[in-house]
């Protein structure tokens, strides 16, 4: 746990400061697209593993957490860091339309994959327009 | 109308301001200068590099990476990395938010001077690719003598 802070958080003098202050989160890049049958999410979380990922819908809230691995031989010092942290938070409200306790989600490759269907009713309709 | 727009709310420009310097006090206070190869903050993909007593290592935060589209090279103590995450925008959908990168990539990062560019090893795992490089045996102390 230790080594893990050293190359994600230098120790030097300058920023010591930051280390009083909650841990900095970082904010996953996504790709969202919305479809017939319902709303995709991508989200980049490089280093999380399966069981380090959270996917859960309270309310209408979707809540994407996830802590990353970084493999680290003992007695380690970091010479540069451009990720200060290991942990990942996203959220992103919901509408009604959305089948909220059917979300799927897949984790491949530090790539997360949720798909959110929409209800049957919520689904596109073809409205025909009649003439006189 | 434009005229409010743009110079109206002066908060809140100064409010973004406010926010930047923050932002650049948490992260951008780097207490070493820059290296000469170096990439601006927010280049893809984000790199840490951790030294230890017998090598260096590299990881590079690039999540859904085709192994085979990466080339890794070490000429001296130049380690390079560069090859292409594309991902294909689907057709017929609408899209809300394209914020992954996508394209190709180049990274380069200086290594300390003692490392041995024949042994490299690399390995992909979770979206981390982690790039180890030992650094040479050490050298025995050898003595001068004075003539």
């Amino acid at each position: 746990m230790t080594e893990k802070r050293e190359v994600t958080k230098p120790k030097t003098g300058e920023l010591r400061q930051s280390e009083d202050q909650p841990e900095a989160v970082l904010y996953p890049p996504v790709d969202i697209y919305e479809d017939a049958e319902g709303i995709h999410v991508q989200a980049d979380m490089p280093g999380v593993s399966r069981d380090r990922l959270t996917v859960q819908v309270d309310r209408d809230t979707l809540l994407i957490e996830g802590d990353a691995k970084i493999e680290m031989p003992e007695g380690m010092n970091a010479l540069y860091a451009d990720v200060r942290s290991t942990r990942y938070r996203r959220s992103f409200t919901l509408s009604s339309e959305l089948k909220s306790e059917a979300i799927e989600a897949n984790l491949k490759d530090g790539v997360l994959s949720v798909r959110i269907p929409k209800r049957e009713e919520a689904k596109p309709r073809r409205i025909e327009v009649r003439t006189q | 109308m434009f005229e409010s727009l743009f110079s109206g709310d002066r908060r809140l420009l100064d409010e973004f301001r406010r926010m930047e310097q923050q932002m650049d006090e948490m992260f951008g206070r780097w207490p070493w200068p820059a290296g000469i190869r170096s990439s601006a903050r927010g280049a893809y993909p984000p790199i840490n590099v951790g030294a230890t007593a017998d090598g260096v290592d590299i990881y590079l935060f690039a999540a859904g990476l085709d192994p085979k589209a990466v080339d890794i090279s070490v000429q001296q103590n130049l380690l390079t990395v560069s090859g292409s995450r594309k991902i294909p925008a689907k057709e017929g959908v609408d899209y809300y938010r394209q914020e992954r990168y996508s394209g190709e990539f180049r990274r380069v990062v200086t290594l300390p001077d003692d490392v041995d560019p024949d042994r490299v090893e690399a390995r992909y795992r979770d979206g981390i690719l982690q790039i180890t490089v030992k650094r040479r045996e050490a050298t025995k102390p050898r003595r001068i003598e004075i003539k």
